[in-house]
């Protein structure tokens, strides 16, 4: 394993709404390292988001951190020239101080599965500017190439000539056609998925450290996607850079990930390699989602194997382990008692299953 | 098979559909040119078969399945449908859709039904879910009161929901329970064709699985017949009995499940097949990586639409469009190489 | 997931099932300053619209001797320092200032004038229908000479108090009826554009342009010439709700237009389209009620400036004119500086259209937060 990069340390993000209280993330715990993908998978309301969002510490109101830390190991030029690790917990920093705003879009970059959300009516201008510089979103009333340069100034030291030839050569990767023209376009008239792709093309330019991908192709044909994601793979190659993608596509994350971590309902039930995952998997959860996807070449018209019932509703969470009512390996007295602990089953393969404690 | 046996058995046939969005400017909106959302699209349905119809967003198989149901008023084309619903003796005949007026069309559309993407949006949120089931009995002034009631806890019960349920919002539930509620509405006039356009993108893939599921179920029980509009390869390859591969408006491959995924013979649905992630870490093969967007449909390029993101392309692909071709029985596919070319399934 | 997953999750999972109107109710209850407005608007309503003659302790054209005479106070205690339970208030004493030449009053603590409550006054017929003379207060009724002016009289002696609360059932009225044809014309004519397109949205349309582009003032004022002068009051009252409404439409008929472009475009039209639901279904079964709630905003919001609307023209003379009585005439009396400095009580008014416009607004907030025709829903 390569040098890590952001730890993750039982994290707990609650909502404190009306109806109650939800917990959103319940103890997340893993480590994301250099040059290597993680892939979050995860239904619905499992958490997934939030997660990421912690990490940039923008977790959305009215959700609040009540515990663990997020620690970065943040590379920094010293003063003799060479390169110092210095350690920071983010959940320290002040969230709107200016050395989260360093690291939010130029250290770690974000990207999101809605390229216009910028349009809603709930930011204000003033907000939208920050937020676009910040978190790479688009604002409808300039130009692409304009904002990118922004962008790219705002993180590299380079000139405005540069900055928009990055810019240029940033969208030929991401596949817009007509680089050179389409700099000059306003976000309304690119189609959904060239917008999707001028975000990634904006937070892969400012060379960020680690790149959070939050459902980034979900909206995608997969002819775009095959391109993005060999695109993110390249980017790695070059520079070293950490990816955490978030995802509910088995066959992306298969695709690009090296670890992966299995979310339900706020918990991490399961972290492994990627090929324990797929051919080894412990969790009943993970099993049962692997086997709901159809697939190439598996019996074709059948029934799929699909999990019983729904997601419990956030207020009323199931006792003891989350995933009982749903499992098909439900041991009664057991599993709606005991909450399970972290089980080592393999070479750096972990789950938290009572199929697997020892007692 | 026999021809003749091919032919009694089709409930759909698609002929020539095209249809032109017209691109209006200016004060007096004068027409200054025409999207061809769908540019002339043949295929066919069997009885109790499914027809999934695939393609990238742009492509125009949700506006031929809109056109077929006659959503949208087709520019041209012709469409058969084996209707029982307008002969006294409920025989079955074979009726051109377009050429029916208003009172006609409205009778034949009992047969036919359309299953919505988006859980949210397919569901009126005013209404309660009775209501919503009942509509299409309503529109069609069949049954009254205790009658209605009925069906509607028939259905529900079909579709996997709790007939108490009739009474609440369709916002106190969630997106896979909207979707069942949607199909339930679909079904509520006992249909022989359903349009299903992409009917669980929106869900969670567990709740993927139990929905194609549920519809795999339905297709047994009433005999029904599929268009299953889809971008999701995979998917598509579970529930059709046959594939529709279209691009800009075009058909450009017909053919069954087996043959096109294992052995496809255009090079756009080889490089679709090969862009799909694999579920699998230790799957490797060479991506065939597509140049380019997705041609606009409102300014095709010449000849083969296809050809300037294709990596065979010869100079004909650019001078002449390809023609429409059954390469091997039942195997259609549109492209000047098609059977000169080895291509790669999966 | 996305950035809005948390209120997905935190959606309601009642047992008891709840209409979207409940859910709208239970919303709005929460937000204390539209229950405030709701509060001032309904009983400015029902003390105006309904109940003018009972809450005014005179009639509207009651003239008494006492010409703009100035407000008289309510008290408790007289001069001895002893507590009345019964309000009372002073005499007013008229007096001629001889610098400037003008009647003035003073408050002549000698005379004291009880407030009695449920009091026989003057006849007059409830809702036009029910003979009756109770008043909600007034002076003693046995005493000829005892009188009460809360707020001061005019020119001619009469009651500003009751005055403004009959005033305010024209003022008030005006913008409601105004308010109503607009939603009218606005919905129909929009919602018809919106559906059909084609010609009739681009007359609709042209129609709308011309209104809005038009400015408001000299388009009242074109059209409340056309009124005859010698129509009765009440006509002339209708004629101009009428012009309000027909000036004011548009501006309602182009959202409406908006909200039935992108709703024909859901998937739930289309689902009763395809199941061949008639354009006149479509229309009222699921495209006005899903436009409604922002119809009821737009128009809620829309009424204080149908209020202000009326009292400008009336105070230009343009509007209603004497002896009808509106807020907006009452003001016309102070249209000269003197009228101001020397009886400035005639402005009672103003405060009553301010807090009408506030409550108004207030009430508007919050049924477009509680109805959220921006949210998510």
């Amino acid at each position: 394993m390569s040098e890590p990069l952001v730890e993750v340390k039982n994290l707990k993000v609650r909502f404190d709404v009306r109806e109650g209280i939800i917990k959103a993330v319940d103890g997340a715990t893993f480590t994301v390292h250099y040059g290597q993908t993680l892939g979050v998978i995860g239904e619905s309301g499992c958490g997934k988001s939030v997660t990421a969002r912690a990490i940039l510490n923008m977790v959305p109101k009215p959700g609040k951190v009540v515990g663990g830390e997020i620690l970065y190991h943040r590379r920094r030029p010293s003063e003799n020239g060479s390169e110092v690790t210095e350690i920071v917990n983010i959940l320290d920093l002040d969230p709107d101080g200016e050395e989260i705003r360093q690291i939010r879009g130029g250290e770690i970059a974000m990207i999101f599965q809605e390229p216009m959300s910028s349009l809603t009516p709930v930011y204000t201008a003033g907000a939208h500017i920050t937020e676009a510089v910040t978190l790479h979103r688009l604002l409808p009333i300039r130009k692409v190439g304009d904002q990118m340069a922004e962008t790219i100034q705002a993180h590299r030291r380079v000139s405005k000539q540069e900055a928009k030839e990055i810019a240029i050569e940033m969208l030929r990767r991401v596949g817009i056609p007509n680089p050179r023209e389409r700099v000059d376009a306003y976000p309304h008239q690119l189609s959904g998925g060239q917008r999707q792709r001028v975000m990634i093309a904006i937070a892969l330019s400012c060379q960020p450290d680690m790149l959070i991908a939050d459902e980034p192709t979900t909206a995608l044909d997969v002819s775009i996607e095959a391109q993005i994601l060999d695109l993110m793979r390249e980017l790695q190659e070059e520079t070293n850079m950490a990816i955490m993608f978030i995802t509910h596509n088995l066959g992306v994350v298969a695709e690009m990930a090296q670890e992966i971590v299995v979310m339900y309902l706020g918990n991490i039930v399961e972290r492994a390699s990627v090929v324990d995952i797929f051919y080894n998997p412990k969790h009943p959860y993970t099993r049962a989602l692997l086997e709901s996807i159809p697939r190439f070449g598996k019996g074709r018209r059948q029934r799929l194997t699909s999990i019983k019932g729904m997601v419990p509703d956030p207020f009323h969470l199931p006792s003891g382990c989350l995933f009982h009512p749903r499992c098909p390996h439900f041991m009664p007295g057991k599993c709606d008692r005991i909450e399970p602990k972290w089980t080592q089953v393999g070479d750096n393969h972990w789950v938290r299953c009572l199929l697997y404690e020892k007692e | 098979m026999a021809e003749q046996e091919r032919r009694d058995n089709i409930l759909l046939e698609v002929r020539g559909l095209k249809k032109y969005f017209p691109i209006q400017r200016g004060l007096l909106r004068r027409t200054v040119g025409y999207v061809r959302a769908v540019d002339d699209v043949s295929l066919y349905v069997r009885e109790g078969e499914t027809l999934g119809l695939v393609g990238e967003s742009g492509c125009g198989k949700t506006t031929t399945g809109r056109c077929i149901i006659r959503l949208y008023e087709p520019t041209a084309g012709q469409i058969h449908f084996k209707t029982t619903a307008l002969s006294p003796n409920g025989d079955p005949q074979m009726v051109d859709l377009l050429s029916l007026d208003k009172e006609r069309m409205k009778t034949v559309r009992r047969e036919m039904a359309m299953i919505f993407q988006d859980p949210i949006n397919s569901l009126n949120p005013r209404m309660t879910v009775f209501d919503i089931i009942a509509e299409p009995m309503e529109i069609h002034g069949m049954g009254r009161g205790p009658e209605v009631e009925e069906t509607v806890v028939r259905l529900l019960e079909h579709v996997g929901l709790r007939p108490e349920h009739m009474l609440r919002y369709p916002h106190e539930f969630s997106g896979g329970q909207r979707q069942r509620i949607g199909i339930a509405r679909a079904l509520a006039l006992n249909p022989r064709l359903v349009i299903c356009d992409e009917p669980v993108s929106a869900l969670d893939v567990s709740i993927q699985a139990q929905t194609l599921n549920l519809l795999l179920d339905l297709q047994k029980d009433f005999g029904l017949s599929y268009i299953f509009i889809a971008h999701d390869l995979s998917v598509v390859q579970h529930v059709s009995d046959r594939v529709a591969v279209m691009y800009v408006g075009k058909v450009v491959e017909v053919a069954d499940v087996e043959h096109l995924y294992s052995r496809p013979l255009h090079p756009y649905t080889e490089a679709l097949l090969s862009a799909v992630p694999k579920p699998d870490p230790l799957y490797k093969s060479e991506r065939i990586l597509m140049q380019g967007d997705v041609a606009d449909p409102a300014n095709p390029p010449s000849g083969c639409y296809f050809h300037p993101r294709c990596r065979y392309a010869q100079p004909i692909c650019e001078r002449e469009a390809p023609e429409f071709r059954e390469l091997e029985p039942d195997h259609w596919v549109a492209c000047h190489r098609a059977g000169e070319l080895h291509l790669k399934g999966v | 997931m996305t950035a809005n997953e948390p209120n997905e999750a935190k959606q309601p999972k009642k047992q008891i099932s709840q209409s979207y109107w409940n859910l709208v109710w239970w919303r709005f209850k929460k937000n204390k300053l539209a229950i405030a407005g709701a509060i001032i608007v309904l009983s400015f309503y029902f003390v105006c619209a309904l109940f003018a003659e009972f809450f005014a302790p005179y009639l509207l054209e009651h003239k008494s001797d006492y010409l703009e005479a100035r407000p008289q106070w309510i008290h408790f205690v007289d001069p001895e320092g002893h507590f009345h339970l019964r309000p009372f208030v002073y005499g007013l004493e008229k007096k001629i200032d001889p610098m400037l030449r003008k009647r003035t009053y003073i408050v002549d603590t000698s005379k004291r004038y009880s407030i009695y409550f449920f009091v026989h006054g003057e006849p007059y017929k409830l809702f036009g229908l029910i003979p009756m003379d109770i008043h909600l207060f007034g002076p003693d009724p046995k005493d000829p000479e005892a009188y009460v002016f809360l707020f001061g009289t005019d020119r001619l002696g009469r009651d500003m108090f009751s005055r403004i609360i009959y005033g305010g059932r024209l003022s008030l009225l005006i913008g409601l009826l105004g308010q109503i044809m607009t939603i009218f014309l606005g919905t129909v004519l929009g919602a018809i554009s919106g559906y059909y397109g084609g010609a009739v949205d681009m007359f609709v349309q042209r129609v709308t342009e011309f209104l809005a582009a038009f400015p408001d003032i000299p388009l009242f004022m074109a059209l409340a010439a056309i009124i005859p002068p010698q129509w009765s009051p009440i006509w002339v009252y209708f004629m101009l709700t009428l012009i309000l409404a027909i000036v004011r439409w548009g501006g309602l008929a182009r959202q409406v237009r908006g909200m039935v472009l992108s709703l024909r475009e859901r998937e739930y039209v289309l689902a009763a389209l395809s199941f061949g639901a008639s354009d006149r279904r479509v229309l009222f079964r699921h495209l006005i009620p899903g436009a409604m709630s922002h119809i009821i905003v737009i128009a809620t919001l829309a009424i204080p400036s149908m209020i202000l609307a009326e009292t400008a023209l009336s105070w230009l003379g343009l509007g209603l004119r004497p002896p009808l009585t509106s807020w907006g005439v009452l003001l016309q009396e102070v249209s000269n500086v003197r009228a101001i400095r020397f009886a400035p009580w005639l402005l009672t008014p103003v405060p009553f259209v301010i807090t009408t416009v506030l409550a108004y607004n207030m009430l508007g907030d919050g049924l477009r937060d509680a109805l959220d025709p921006y949210g998510s829903r």
